[in-house]
């Protein structure tokens, strides 16, 4: 089985935003940049795929500008095979990126494309939903355990109840959600490795795909604020507060 | 102009996010139809029927919607969306899944979670967490849209639609069912609730979840949440999670418990009308939201209320 990976440089998870003052955006100007990191999940699983024997071949994609290929070398040293990055400092909305994969994927032939649920800058949640839809291939969304099985994989799903496994033919498209795995750390001598494994630089040109935003940004505003309220000093006087004050119980 | 409401059904029945989608729906503004999509479901249309403002219900009855799988779900909407200038369904674990693929199939952009409706075309969501909000203006002539319903006031009931039958879509047959393990609460459903009690990773422990929590819970009638790490230490199951990448809740009274307020838990918790803090460290995040803070030891406070609370 040969494993497909899309990976996003995003706002590193740990970094507080901000927006910015004319409103167009949010500030990433000097701001540490990661791979996002339900991707960093789907890396993994792909990895741990191929050490049981599942898989044979780990291809890292990446869709951004040339300073991407941090982020699939990263997924390099963790134990991907090779990378490719599809370059563009315009931003891609998911149904774009969408598309693009399915250039790659003909020209790949994957079996198994894995790709985080949602990135952690749009909040969009989107682009694995698309992807299987334009292959025309199954979807197992928000997975929290993938299991192989013989022209198929059986896939739990993180849902409102509770969990839901479903069957999917492959080939397939799955989405990561957080408790599928826990991604490792690249070592030293892996992270070295990487830096010699074959990493193709394209360009979004090069696919003939119509990527142009069908959303405008309007702007981009700071959410309402909520102002820290008044600390109390017994349990008897949050029960008073709660009762008199807020009425909420 | 015609909106299409995608409803949330469960079993035979709806939940209270079709309303509040439906109120989403009217802020586009035209006639307001809903697909009710399941097995058995009869009575779910009829529930769908009786929202006021609705002027008709498509019901399609198929075994192929009876565990809501996309690749026929998807098909469904796409088969009916030709009629309807937009398409919303809540941003529950349903329509994250299935609308995206509607989208790209009628290739479309999909607008995510919106929380407002500034105009028929442009639309507020949540980027970053909740750290910035994004406004967005769509070209795109049919729009797909989820809806983060506790954004919105649910319908009223108090309407009598028609409800139309309509035929099912077929299955590709590239996925199947294997089964589901739901989580039995006689609780209130975490994102509808009134009030929420959340623990974090402070309880140490599903048995201190249950000795320190559930007894609080159960005694203001709340549904229970949880933090991240409370999730992936196992004290509770995934569907507690409350933030960026869990549940987004809006309750009247939200109480967290030994939480320290990392921004992806704020992300889902932070429209909440009151906010109840306890914790030790009187550094907590969490306390800049809060509207009322108790810095104290969780294991003598959160007792105390219960008791305070008989």
């Amino acid at each position: 089985m040969k494993i497909l990976v899309p990976v996003k440089r995003v706002i590193d998870y740990n970094v507080k935003v901000r927006v910015k003052s004319d409103e167009t955006g949010v500030d990433l100007a000097n701001v540490k940049m990661s791979m996002n990191p339900f991707d960093e999940i789907a890396v993994e699983e792909a990895i741990r795929l191929k050490e049981a024997g599942n898989a044979e071949e780990i291809v890292a994609v990446s869709i951004g500008p040339e300073k991407a290929q941090d982020q699939i070398r990263q997924a390099l040293a963790m134990g991907a095979d090779r990378g490719i990055l599809i370059k563009t400092d315009e931003t891609v909305e998911p149904l774009g990126v969408a598309k693009l994969l399915q250039k790659v994927v003909d020209e790949e032939k994957p079996d198994l494309v894995i790709l985080g649920k949602q990135a952690i800058d749009d909040d969009s949640n989107q682009t694995g939903q698309m992807l299987a839809a334009l292959l025309g291939w199954p979807q197992g969304t928000f997975a929290s355990e993938v299991e192989k099985g013989d022209g198929s994989l059986n896939v739990t799903r993180e849902i409102d109840g509770g969990l839901q496994t479903i069957k999917i033919n492959l080939p397939a498209v799955v989405t990561t959600d957080l408790r599928l795995n826990e991604p490792r750390y690249a070592s030293l001598p892996n992270i070295m490795k990487a830096k010699k494994k074959p990493l193709d630089v394209k360009d979004v040109a090069d696919y003939g795909v119509d990527v142009a935003p069908r959303l405008e940004v309007v702007k981009v505003t700071e959410p309402p604020k909520r102002e820290a309220g008044v600390k109390v000093e017994s349990v008897a006087d949050l029960v008073e507060k709660l009762k008199n004050e807020a009425g909420v119980i | 102009m015609a909106v299409l409401v995608i409803a949330d059904v469960h079993g035979n029945s709806i939940d209270d996010s079709t309303h509040k989608t439906v109120t989403a729906a009217q802020a586009i503004g035209g006639d307001v139809d809903i697909l009710v999509a399941g097995e058995g479901a009869g009575e779910a249309a009829a529930a769908a029927a009786k929202i006021a403002g609705v002027r008709k219900v498509l019901h399609a009855d198929d075994p192929a919607y009876a565990n809501r799988l996309a690749e026929p779900y998807a098909d469904l909407i796409v088969k009916v969306a030709a009629d309807y200038d937009a398409i919303l369904k809540a941003a529950a674990t349903t329509g994250k899944n299935v609308m995206p693929r509607v989208a790209a199939l009628l290739d479309v952009m999909q607008i995510s979670e919106i929380v407002d409706v500034v105009a028929p075309d442009t639309f507020t969501r949540p980027i970053y967490a909740g750290n910035a909000m994004q406004t967005v203006k769509s070209s795109d002539a049919k729009k797909v849209i989820t809806v983060r319903a506790t954004a919105f006031k649910a319908a009223e009931e108090g309407g009598s639609a028609a409800v139309e039958t309509i035929d099912a879509a077929g299955n590709p047959g590239i996925s199947e069912f294997v089964g589901e393990e739901l989580t039995k609460s006689d609780r209130p459903e975490l994102t509808g609730a009134k009030i929420v009690v959340s623990g974090g990773r402070a309880l140490g422990g599903s048995k201190e979840f249950e000795e320190v929590i559930f007894p609080l819970a159960d005694k203001l009638g709340a549904a229970v949440g949880a933090s991240r790490a409370a999730v992936d230490a196992g004290y509770v199951p995934n569907d507690y999670q409350v933030g960026q990448t869990g549940k987004v809740v809006a309750p009247e009274l939200y109480i967290a418990i030994g939480i320290s307020g990392a921004i992806q838990h704020l992300a889902g918790m932070k429209d909440s009308k009151v906010i109840v803090a306890i914790n030790k460290d009187e550094e907590a995040p969490i306390f800049q939201v809060a509207d009322y803070g108790l810095v104290a030891d969780l294991f003598k406070a959160v007792p105390e209320l219960t008791e305070a609370l008989g």
